[in-house]
């Protein structure tokens, strides 16, 4: 599997470190209340098909990266920057 | 239909004419008191104990494609009870002790054998964890001597003692550990089940699960709707999908677990080895083949095959541990879809549903659980209590923070296990 660093292009999954789906980035507030932290932290869709997961380029660039990825085919289809996700309020 | 070594002799003498398929494939009926969706290993034992040890047997096993086709046919087929942790301990203790009576109970060889397990430790402090490990399974009343250098030399010759980088410093044995011949378990439960009156039924995937007033009413399925009182989601691998039919959300990502078998060799591997400074592991199959696997290859993933980096770190390992491994030719690799847990360790349990079980979340521990988990996953579906050896398989453990089985230490989270 070859993923896509926004930077530095289509690398071997060897460079990045995985660290889960996506949903980590909509980190709730702190007062959201006990039933929210722990969906936030334990639950998740773990869809069968296409996915958004996390990636930290340990051996590239350092760049956190949201990959568009299908979790049936392992087919890489689109990332961006983790940090322009975070900007783009989602 | 029983087997017996007479059985045997006189077939072989009239051309094995007498043998009879093991199980009915059966048709579903409009309704039934119990509903396992899933035929694997766990959904079968489950049906199994329920009709055996509880006399419910208005039981259907519904299974989208054949049995025993899952994570039961694609397994390393390794059977231990060498846990820690509360909860884990008393659960695989509990299995071990079904599975060296299991082939009388189904009288069906699943060619359970148990050959013992050789963990290796590397390190001062992997001894002293592994001593610590040692004591907690003789404290629950399982197997487990600690060898030295010499003493595992003693049975394992063949590894390399040389080794300047991962030298051996001794191992822990469990002799009671070994392996089982994994598409017979699930034949023979099915066989069990299926003689006592539950209805296996392939071919029929469930596509909803029928909830009114918080109370489930049964599933709809490609072969039609089935009314049932109770429904039981075992379906490692697919927990998430099934469950969301249910509207519930689980603790689980699925991950890709790799194994490898070895064209056929000559007896030569007596053990199952496992390496303690990479994720390795090996046993011989009965046909010949070693068998060995690794870790997960750590990302999300149904594709029941893994990527070049995992395969060539488990071939690194096998050849810094074994190098006459060098020589065997690997004759095909697979991936099983694990059930991964926060914590590590599995969920047997009700939902908010009434009616509704979950048996899931067994990380890369399914197969050996396959006796415990039936015979307590029946318990919970026909009392409604949960069996003492599962009682911490909770669901809400992530939630409260109670009773946690973190087994490798490294914290409830995703990803780290």
């Amino acid at each position: 599997m070859r993923l896509i660093c926004p930077n530095c292009g289509e690398r071997d999954v060897r460079e990045f470190y995985y660290a889960g789906f996506a949903a980590a980035l909509d980190r709730p507030a702190e007062d959201a209340g006990v039933e929210v932290w722990d969906d936030y932290l334990h639950n998740r869709d773990n869809p069968a098909g296409e996915a958004r997961d996390l990636w930290y380029h340990e051996s590239g660039c350092s760049a956190w990266v949201v990959v568009r990825r299908d979790t049936a085919s392992h087919a890489v289809l689109a990332a961006e920057l983790a940090c322009d996700v975070k900007a783009g309020g989602a | 239909m029983r087997f017996s070594g007479l059985r045997v002799f006189k077939e072989g003498l009239t051309g094995n004419k007498g043998w009879k398929a093991h199980w009915r494939d059966a048709e579903p009926r409009p309704a039934y008191d119990v509903i396992i969706i899933g035929g694997g290993g766990h959904g079968l034992a489950t049906a199994y104990y329920l009709a055996q040890n509880h006399g419910i047997t208005n039981v259907a096993v519904l299974e989208k494609g054949y049995l025993g086709g899952g994570n039961i046919g694609r397994n390393t087929t390794i059977v231990r009870a060498n846990y820690m942790m509360p909860g884990n301990s008393e659960f695989f203790s509990h299995s071990l002790k079904l599975w060296e009576g299991l082939e009388q109970e189904l009288n069906y060889n699943v060619m359970h054998s148990g050959r013992g397990q050789i963990v290796l430790c590397h390190s001062d402090g992997q001894r002293d964890a592994m001593v610590r490990r040692g004591n907690a399974m003789r404290n629950q009343g399982d197997d487990a001597e600690l060898l030295s250098r010499e003493g595992v030399r003693k049975h394992l010759p063949y590894l390399d003692y040389e080794n300047a980088r991962f030298p051996i410093y001794g191992g822990l044995l469990q002799r009671r550990a070994g392996t089982a011949r994994h598409d017979a378990v699930a034949w023979g439960y099915a066989r069990g089940a299926s003689d006592r009156g539950v209805d296996l039924i392939q071919n029929c995937e469930v596509t909803g699960i029928d909830i009114e007033n918080n109370m489930v009413r049964g599933v709809q399925t490609t072969r039609g709707a089935i009314r049932a009182k109770k429904v039981a989601i075992i379906v490692a691998g697919r927990s998430s999908q099934v469950a969301a039919m249910a509207g519930i959300r689980l603790p689980i990502e699925s991950h890709i677990l790799q194994a490898f078998v070895t064209e056929g060799l000559k007896p030569c591997i007596n053990h199952v080895v496992s390496f303690g400074m990479g994720h390795f592991y090996i046993s011989q199959s009965d046909k010949g083949g070693l068998v060995f696997g690794g870790n997960l290859d750590m990302y999300a993933s149904y594709a029941a095959r893994g990527n070049l980096p995992m395969a060539e770190h488990v071939m690194e390992a096998a050849m810094a541990l074994m190098p006459a491994i060098g020589k065997a030719r690997v004759l095909r690799s697979w991936g099983g879809i694990m059930d991964m847990s926060p914590d590590g360790a599995p969920i047997i349990d009700k939902t908010d549903t009434a009616g509704l079980y979950l048996n899931c979340g067994w990380c890369y521990g399914g197969f050996k659980a396959v006796p415990g988990s039936g015979y307590s996953t029946a318990h919970l579906l026909a009392t409604d209590t949960h069996h003492t050896s599962a009682a911490r398989y909770r669901l809400d453990r992530f939630r409260t923070g109670r009773g946690l089985m973190d087994e490798e230490g490294t914290g409830s989270q995703h990803n780290l296990h």
